[in-house]
Parts: structure tokens; C-alpha cells; sequence
């Protein structure tokens, strides 16, 4: 689940104050030449500790924070099982906590963070409405498991309920998604490859891998069963027993008869087993598709017939913040949507909560190659310098709206969690 | 002067006494502790449940995995003996200069230069199917087809194993060996016992208790090892170590401490059983 690990401690000495006075006074020129927004910065005390998944836990925005905002944000960086852990059980070692959306299913009730107000949030009509209505346009198709929305919003301020509809008090704020799909080797499978299924061709056994974490793991193989016609589940994202039951039965045959080569755990064993050759298809994650292309070596995130697997994450206030410190939190919230950061995620083939203030930091090439889906007029670089792209490349799978349209399932947490681990040892241990 | 000298042997033994309690004996005494606890997803709730163990021992899953590493433990054992002991016999009685035998040893060891990963990483890109050796092979028009079975498989696993344990072999039983009296095989051979007959009823029963030493480093580590079964076997089988990992990782420790203490029990059991067949203190 960890798809990038780059943390971010820092502690307030003599330095560092030193070193914040000098970024202070850097924008405060900067603003004097006429950048667009001044964010207060009588709050240069303050220090807001994030924890969170990692997927979006860059130095650069903790940097970049400091510069715009001049408070310090601490950023740790944790696998996702530890998020939930420490959200749940150490309230007060976080104040901002940068949770996926199936966490927050699992840790809102647990009453250690507390909802937004949406009056405070500036651009909160801006966001994505996945994240408000469900549907990306108003003739959208619910995709199944966590959507988003459905545990975006509780019924009052303290309330651990969520709401049906959308209400004043929001979970979490958006701050990256991105769509799933399988990694292929396109000079290595030899014929087309449109549907879920495609893995499972004769062709490819022993050459292909699924990926072993369980909670993911087990709906990339409910697609795959449900292209296969092997059956067809209510919610894919909540599992009934015997659903789970058959799901198992299906792999373990699949394992038993020689279809699979390994299966991986970390990003970098994904780009390995990839970029040697040892499997030509296999469940991925864009960064890991862009980390075997930047190899050398082609690699194709191929979009599918039945839609993508979904993601994403958001910022949550932890509970016990208050005063200066929860204004401090807003402004962080509402500073992150105002463009840089959605820029600077955009660029790397993540998306955004807003849009339309994203585009602003983005190259009309860069929007055009990341977010239209139009050919690159010019090499695609990412923000930190490093090539993407070459020109005249597509991205796999096109547009914003052709990727996060054809969503069929968002990453979930079931109800038989503890039967679903049991029986994916089993199948492990097979 | 006697009376003011009899608490000096329990100051003595009280450091390491402390250390022992502090990071042996209390965090052993937790986990006996956690494994009777209840969880659920967010929590890990303090009360009295056999339940942890109930799943455990009741799941068949828990004992094809325990089979699967009990199998891996006794494969290993055996070729690591074999090679272990080859090579502490011809050290101690082949190599007859000491300055050759210190070298040779030395040799031995560099391997343990690098990180146990790093070792046994390396051997991925080298059984790969497109691999050193699939490529040197095919090039030597020896095969055909790229053989599947040298990574990702029970073969790699074992492997990896031989490859990272066998100095655990060798180091005791060298050892015993250099203590054996040389006048003995004197004897033996006076005695017209042939080479096969001196190593077995000479030399065998006085490197036991290097021998014993070395099986219980061997046994003890592979059956919990967890690393190097998913990378070797690339995730597709399991071990004891992986199923509490996979516990863990969805924070049901309580499940993970059951499985461990069991695991503990049966190390402690295998190890017991050494012990009672060869007197390590005898020879130490």
C-alpha cells in the first residue's frame, strides 16, 4: 500500500527558525512582485504534524507550505495499516491526519477526528464532485466498494455518522486519487489486451502475478472473476462469505494450475518482476508502470473493458485541534486546493481535488498530455525534473474523464475483514 | 573476608540477569499476554479468550503452513549439515597447516560480509528466467526452454536457505573438531579401523556437539524466518513467520501472538529434544 515513502521530520531549532525567518522574508518579496494569494503569517509558531500513507507526503509541499503559509508542516510518512493504527489509537500524536477513503469507513467512528466545516473551505464547489455527489458528470454510474462521497460527509459537527446526502460537515478533503488497472508488457504478450480476463490466457501461464495485499488484492481478482463470467458480485468492495468463498476457490485453482508466477507485496518488487521479464501482465500502480518505462523498457497501464479500480486520499482534522491551531488547519486545507499542490500532483499522474485551479500551475502541454489526454507537444517532465514522457506520447487511458469515468470499484474495507484475511492465507498457503 | 564475598558472585550475574528479564523474558511474558486478548478492526481489547487459539490450531490452513515449514526446516538441516560438515572435515583434518586452515576459514566467512538480503537477493536476477543461468544454459544449447522451477519455487526457497546457513554448520562443528585428540585417530587407524569406520565411530560422535550447536542455529532460524520464503518463493508459499506477518499487518495481533507463542513451543520442543540426545555443556 505503500506506493512512495518520502517523510519529512522536522523539529524547531535555532536553524530551522533561522531558516523559516529567511523563507518568510523570500516571500514576502515574492509577494511584493505580485503573486496571486497572501496567506496570513502571523502564525510562524505553529507546527501542524501530518501523518499519512506516504502516497502524498512530499517534501516539496511541506516546503512549499512553509514558504506560502509560514507555519511548519511535519510530515510522516506510514504504511496504511499504521495510519489506522495511529489515527485510532494515538489521537494526539497527529493533527492532521492524510487518510485514504476506506480508512476513514474504518477510523471516523472511532471519534479522534473531528469533521470541516464546508463554509470554511473557499473552493469547496470546485472539488471534484466524485468526492461530493458520487458522479463525476450527473449521468455517472455509483461505482461499487468505498466511493468517497458515501463516507465523505457526517450528520452534524460531532456526529460519526455518515450522511446519505451532503451536509455542512465533511470528512476529509481530497487531496489525490488516481485509477488501477493491469500492467502489461505490450512487446511481450503478443495479442491485444482489453478485458479483466486477459490474464487468465492459457498463453501467459507462469507469466503473470497479482499483487498480495489482501484488501486489494482480492478485488483485482474480483474483476478478473467477474470478466471471466465466473460470477458476478453484489458489491465487489463488500463481499458476502460465500462470495469471498468462491473468489478463493477460483484462485486457488488458478494458482494450483500454474497461471500465476509470484506475487508481490512492494512497488519495487512490481517493477522487477516487469522490467526482468518474469511476468508479461499483472496487477500495478501508475508510479510503478512510470518506474519500468524510465528503464528503457515498454510498459503499458492497459485500460480495461470493465473499468478501473479506483483510490484516493484526504486530509482529516485530527480531534483535539482548537484556536489558532484548527484556523492554522483550515488554512493548510485550503491553501492545498489552491492550485500548487494540484498542479504539482497532476504532473506526477496523480489527480487533484480542484481542477480548475490545478490548471493554473500546469503548462497548457502538461494539461493537455496529463489531463485530456492529448499527445505531449514537448517532453513530459516531472516536478522534480526527472523525464516522463518523451513527446508524442498518450497516456494510457486518455483523459481525466475517460479514466475516472469508467471507475468499477473504489479500494474498501468489508465487513468480513477478519474472514476474508483467514481465507487469503489460505489461498497464500495453497 | 568469606561473608563479605558471597554476594559477589549474584552482583556478578546480576547484570546480564537484567538484560535477560528486560528483553527476553518480559517481552516473551506480553506476547503469552496479547495472544488471549480480543481485536477487531480498529482495537485490540484486553480480556481472556482462548478464541485466538481455537482459530489457530482448529484451521487446516495453520497446519499445511506449519507442515510446509516444518518440511523446509528438515531439508535445510540435512544438506546443511552434509555441506557443513564436509567442509569442517576437510578444514580440521585435510588442511594441515594452521595458517591455512585460519585462511581457509576466513574465505569461508566472506560472504557474511554483505547483508543476508543483499545475499539472497542476488540470487533473483541470476535464477530469473531470464536469467545467468537460463542464458547460459540456453546458450549451451543444454535446454530449451527456460526452467521455470529455479526461482519462485520450494527450490529457490531451499537454496537461499543452504546458501545463507551453512556457516552456521560449519563454525561449530570445525570447532569440535579441532578439539578432537589427533592420538585417537592414531588409535583407530593402529587399531585397523578403516577411514569410513574412524570418521564414524571417532569422529562423528566427538563433532556432536558441534553438530547439535550448529542444528540448533539452523532449526531455530528457518522455522522462523519469514523473508527470505516470500522472496524466494515469490509470495506463492507460506510460512509460519508470513502468517503473523499477514496478521500483523491488518493489526490483529492478538491472532499473531497466539500463532507465535505456538511457534515458540515447538522450537523450544525441537531444541529440547537436542539436547536431550547430545550433551552440549559436556564439551563446551
Amino acid at each position: 500500500m505503500t506506493r512512495k515513502m518520502n517523510g519529512q521530520g522536522q523539529g524547531w531549532g535555532r536553524r530551522k527558525v533561522l531558516k523559516g525567518a529567511g523563507v518568510l522574508a523570500g516571500a514576502a518579496v515574492g509577494s511584493a512582485i505580485g503573486a496571486p494569494t497572501i496567506w496570513a503569517q502571523n502564525n510562524k509558531n505553529i507546527v501542524l504534524r501530518q501523518c499519512g500513507t506516504g502516497v502524498s507526503a512530499f517534501n516539496e509541499i511541506a516546503e512549499k507550505a512553509k514558504a506560502d503559509l509560514g507555519f511548519t508542516i511535519q510530515m510522516t510518512a506510514l504504511d496504511s495499516d499504521a495510519v489506522v493504527q495511529r489515527v485510532v489509537t494515538q489521537p494526539n500524536s497527529f493533527d492532521i491526519g492524510d487518510i485514504e477513503y476506506w480508512m476513514v469507513k474504518k477510523v471516523f467512528p472511532a471519534k479522534t477526528l473531528q469533521a470541516m466545516d464546508v463554509k470554511k473551505i473557499k473552493l469547496f464547489d470546485k472539488i471534484v464532485p466524485i468526492f461530493t455527489t458520487g458522479k463525476l458528470k450527473p449521468d455517472s454510474v455509483i461505482a461499487q466498494g468505498t466511493a468517497p462521497h458515501s463516507v465523505g460527509f457526517v450528520e452534524g459537527k460531532d456526529s460519526t455518522k455518515f450522511a446519505k446526502g451532503q451536509t455542512q460537515w465533511f470528512t476529509a478533503i481530497p487531496t489525490i486519487y488516481n485509477a488501477d488497472t493491469l500492467g502489461i508488457r505490450p512487446d511481450l504478450v503478443g495479442r491485444e489486451i482489453t478485458q479483466w480476463k486477459d490474464i487468465l490466457d492459457p498463453k501467459f501461464k507462469g507469466k503473470t502475478s497479482i499483487l498480495n495485499v489482501p484488501s486489494i488484492g482480492i478485488m483485482d481478482a474480483a474483476m478478473i472473476c467477474e470478466s471471466a463470467g465466473i460470477m458476478k458480485y453484489a458489491d465487489k468492495g463488500n463481499m458476502t462469505k460465500p462470495e469471498i468463498d468462491k473468489t478463493i476457490e477460483f484462485l486457488i485453482k488458478t494458482k494450483k494450475d500454474g497461471q500465476f508466477r509470484a506475487f508481490w507485496k512492494t512497488f519495487d518488487e512490481s517493477v522487477n518482476l516487469m522490467a526482468s521479464g518474469e511476468v508479461v501482465i499483472q496487477s500495478m500502480w501508475s508510479p510503478a508502470v512510470a518506474a519500468v518505462r524510465s528503464k528503457g523498457i515498454p510498459c503499458v497501464y492497459q485500460p480495461l473493458k470493465e473499468g478501473y479500480r479506483a483510490w484516493g486520499g484526504g486530509l482529516s482534522l485530527a480531534k483535539h485541534l482548537s484556536g489558532a491551531q484548527l484556523d492554522a488547519a483550515y488554512d493548510y486545507v485550503n491553501w492545498y486546493m489552491s492550485g500548487w499542490v494540484g498542479g504539482f500532483l497532476n504532473r506526477q499522474g496523480y489527480y487533484s481535488a480542484v481542477l480548475e485551479t490545478a490548471k493554473a500551475n500546469m503548462t497548457a502541454d502538461e494539461w493537455g498530455f496529463w489531463m485530456e489526454g492529448k499527445p505531449a507537444q514537448k517532453d513530459i517532465m516531472s516536478p522534480q525534473g526527472k523525464l516522463m514522457e518523451k513527446a508524442g506520447t498518450v497516456r494510457d487511458g486518455g483523459s481525466f474523464e475517460a479514466r475516472m469515468g469508467s471507475v468499477s470499484c473504489w479500494n474498501a474495507v468489508m465487513d468480513e475483514d477478519r474472514y476474508m484475511v483467514q481465507k487469503w492465507n489460505q489461498f497464500i498457503a495453497a | 573476608m568469606r561473608r563479605a564475598t558471597a554476594w559477589v558472585p549474584y552482583l556478578q550475574v546480576t547484570p546480564l540477569s537484567l538484560v535477560f528479564l528486560l528483553f527476553l523474558v518480559v517481552p516473551i511474558a506480553t506476547i503469552v499476554v496479547v495472544s488471549f486478548f480480543d481485536y477487531n478492526t480498529t482495537e485490540i481489547i484486553p480480556t481472556f479468550l482462548l478464541q485466538n487459539y481455537e482459530e489457530l490450531l482448529f484451521s487446516p490452513v495453520t497446519w499445511q503452513t506449519y507442515l510446509q515449514t516444518l518440511e523446509f526446516t528438515v531439508i535445510t538441516w540435512a544438506l546443511t549439515l552434509l555441506i557443513g560438515f564436509t567442509i569442517a572435515y576437510y578444514l580440521a583434518f585435510y588442511v594441515r597447516s594452521a595458517t591455512w586452515q585460519t585462511v581457509l576459514f576466513l574465505v569461508c566467512t566472506i560472504p557474511f560480509w554483505t547483508s543476508n538480503i543483499i545475499r539472497m537477493i542476488s540470487w533473483i536476477p541470476f535464477l530469473g528466467r531470464n536469467g545467468l543461468m537460463n542464458t547460459a544454459l540456453l546458450h549451451m544449447g543444454l535446454i530449451h526452454q527456460p526452467l521455470e522451477f529455479l526461482l519462485f519455487s520450494d527450490f529457490s526457497v531451499v537454496l537461499a536457505y543452504v546458501h545463507l546457513y551453512t556457516l552456521f554448520m560449519v563454525v561449530p562443528i570445525f570447532n569440535s573438531m579441532m578439539r578432537i585428540d589427533r592420538s585417537l585417530l592414531e588409535a583407530a587407524r593402529d587399531g585397523g579401523a578403516s577411514g569410513w569406520q574412524t570418521l564414524w565411530n571417532v569422529i562423528v560422535p566427538l563433532a556432536k556437539p558441534g553438530i547439535a550447536i550448529g542444528s540448533i542455529f539452523v532449526v531455530t532460524i528457518v522455522m522462523g524466518d519469514f523473508v527470505t520464503v516470500r522472496l524466494m518463493s515469490g509470495g506463492q508459499t507460506a510460512s509460519v513467520g508470513l502468517m503473523m506477518m499477514n496478521a500483523m499487518s491488518l493489526l490483529q495481533y492478538p491472532a499473531a501472538a497466539a500463532n507465535a507463542v505456538v511457534l515458540l513451543l515447538l522450537v523450544l520442543m525441537t531444541v529440547g529434544v537436542m539436547m536431550r540426545l547430545v550433551d552440549i555443556r559436556k564439551e563446551l
